[in-house]
């Protein structure tokens, strides 16, 4: 199956030709990865910040994000299949478990590593725990979180090509049926939006990521200054 | 103003970090708490606004028990300045300064206008500052951000834990006379954690010193340097403070005396005395008895003419001593007797006669030299500021 010279005219033939069909497919595919994303990010985040609150409760809750995240892609929607039936619902439940542990994770680690001494400040300042959360740590782990956004996002992209194997719609569709009919074009059809798509979101989240880490650079204070000046001084 | 009333603080782990404390802090005052670390201090202070809580006993802020208030209705009322800033990152500048008038829902106006106005207040132009992000900032405009932070909601009290120790030290000295200057203007309430001495001199009216969670002593630095409490108050304000200190006030003769000088008895003879003088390298001796009783003195001159006759003693050659000073006499009265006699040396004596040491123009010279060389050291370090 490889794509030769006169086999790119023929595929831009089969693009345009079916342009709206796999332009259908690509947003139902974006919609699924969304969705799966939108869940993990409202569970996620929750458990992260619990997960700084008690660091027996960090030790369950990774260790579980863990195990499901080791499950091969296939198995687990075997899994959810038999729980939750074929169809839209169960690839989103699925891209949502996938998509959990590197949310919790980077949530946590972000958390973890704000300096001690801002969540003091805040404290003393007379923020109560939720405020302190909302104004200040989770604007500090945004970065982190940014991170672990990004691979999630890149993961369920791809995970989300499994999807037609349980009922489900997206580019997948489009690759099942190529390998089905032995058809290369259909095959490239479907996976080459799919990588596009993972390649974009990574380039585009990543940019994200840089612009708050520049903006929200740590203040450091010239200890070593200091400790200079004194030294010159009594020389 | 506050009251710390036989307050036990234990942790968990059994360490007692504060025993029997007991301390009234004044109204419109700095009162610093100062000591060598692990002595309490920082724990002390955050028991005001309820990071820590006490094990036993109370506290009373403006005669309320604190322990019946909410603690973060109480920190908003309480001003707190942290040792290494805390300005949040992800905050302006004006952002972070409004942090407390937003959590009491102040008026946006009203905010904006405080806001400039302590900007101001420590010399950052508003126009200038206002939507910089705290990176942006030297280490020592950060910290004067820290402290307007800690005014911007007109707080009762505001409480400052090692705030400059930090800086280097030009900004250390600059942000400390800002301080005072904004204390006497705002005349609030001030409790400031420090473990360095000088600073605590500059800046209090009250200094609080701790040791193992025990005050130690607690009064107007002058006391203090005054009258030490005890060997750790003395040197934990260190030799050099305390000297310059006596050199403000007239010294004594006692700070001044050589205090072993060479003496003799009176039944001893005169070849042994020779021999004394040369091996202390003297001219003259004092002549005590067992009691340390001043009888006399003998001189070299005094001896030769004798010298000769080997039956004399010391007590058939020596003179008694026509001038000697009590012990705390002024240096200056000494001198002046010392002058207007022609003499070379002056015994100091207690009552009873009690031959404690001699005043010589050499004892008199070192200890010049050693307030001359103290301030002179003193006065390079300035310059180098």
């Amino acid at each position: 199956m490889i794509l030769q010279a006169n086999g790119i005219g023929s595929f831009m033939q089969y693009l345009s030709d079916n342009a709206s069909n796999l332009l259908q497919l690509t947003l139902e595919h974006i919609v699924m990865v969304i969705c799966g994303l939108a869940l993990a990010l409202l569970v996620g985040i929750p458990l992260g910040v619990l997960c700084t609150r008690s660091e027996k409760l960090a030790s369950v809750i990774l260790a579980a994000a863990n195990v499901i995240q080791v499950i091969p892609s296939l198995a687990l929607l075997a899994i959810l299949m038999m729980f939750l039936g074929l169809g839209f619902k169960t690839i989103v439940v699925g891209l949502f478990f996938y998509s959990l542990l590197p949310i919790i994770r980077n949530t946590y680690v972000g958390l973890k590593e704000i300096d001690p001494n801002i969540n003091q400040a805040g404290k003393g300042l007379g923020m109560n725990n939720w405020q302190l959360l909302i104004k200040v740590q989770l604007p500090l782990a945004l970065p982190f979180l940014m991170a672990g956004f990004r691979v999630a996002a890149v993961i369920a992209i791809g995970v989300a090509t499994l999807a037609p194997l349980i009922g489900g719609d997206g580019l997948g569709r489009e690759i099942y049926a190529g390998l089905n009919m032995r058809n290369s074009l259909k095959i490239y059809a479907g996976a080459i939006p799919a990588a596009l798509l993972a390649i974009v979101t990574d380039i585009v989240l990543g940019r994200l990521q840089e612009k708050w880490k520049a903006k929200h650079k740590k203040p450091t204070m010239k200890q070593d200054a200091a400790g200079q000046d004194q030294a010159t001084m009594s020389a | 103003m506050i009251k710390f009333k036989a307050i036990n603080k234990t942790y968990n782990d059994g360490h007692q970090v504060l025993k029997n404390l007991n301390l009234t802090i004044n109204q419109g005052e700095i009162t610093v708490l100062i000591g060598p670390s692990g002595c309490g201090k920082t724990t002390t202070m955050k028991l005001i606004n309820r990071l820590i809580t006490p094990s036993s006993g109370e506290i009373l802020l403006q005669d309320e028990n604190i322990a019946n208030l909410d603690p973060i209705k109480l920190r908003r009322k309480i001003g707190y300045v942290i040792q290494n800033i805390g300005l949040f990152p992800h905050m302006t500048i004006a952002q972070n300064v409004a942090v407390v008038p937003r959590l009491l829902k102040w008026d946006k106006k009203e905010i904006n206008a405080k806001v400039d106005e302590l900007l101001n207040l420590v010399g950052l132009d508003p126009n200038i500052y206002r939507d910089r992000y705290p990176s942006e900032l030297s280490g020592g405009q950060q910290q004067r951000v820290g402290v307007i932070r800690a005014l911007a909601a007109n707080p009762v009290l505001i409480l400052m834990d090692e705030p400059f120790s930090a800086l280097d030290p030009i900004s250390r000295e600059q942000l400390q006379d800002e301080l005072v200057r904004l204390q006497q203007e705002i005349k609030t309430t001030i409790v400031f954690v420090t473990h360095d001495m000088d600073e605590a001199i500059k800046i209090a009216d009250t200094i609080v010193i701790m040791k193992d969670g025990e005050i130690v002593q607690a009064g107007a630095p002058e006391q203090i340097l005054r009258h030490p409490a005890n060997d750790f108050v003395k040197h934990f304000i260190g030799s050099k403070r305390m000297q310059s200190v006596q050199a403000m006030q007239e010294p004594t003769v006692d700070d001044v005396m050589a205090d072993q000088p060479a003496v003799i008895y009176p039944s001893r003879g005169l070849a042994y005395a020779v021999k004394l003088m040369e091996s202390r390298k003297v001219d003259s001796l004092f002549v005590i008895d067992k009691n340390n009783k001043l009888l006399g003195s003998v001189s070299i001159y005094q001896i030769l003419d004798q010298y000769k006759d080997e039956t004399k003693l010391v007590a058939d050659v020596m003179k008694p001593a026509p001038h000697v000073v009590l012990s705390g006499t002024s240096l200056s009265a000494a001198l002046n007797l010392m002058n207007e006699h022609q003499l070379s040396n002056m015994p100091i004596v207690k009552q009873e006669h009690q031959f404690v040491g001699l005043i010589t123009r050499g004892s008199v010279i070192s200890h010049m030299t050693e307030l001359y060389t103290s301030e002179h050291i003193g006065g390079e370090i300035h310059a180098v500021h």
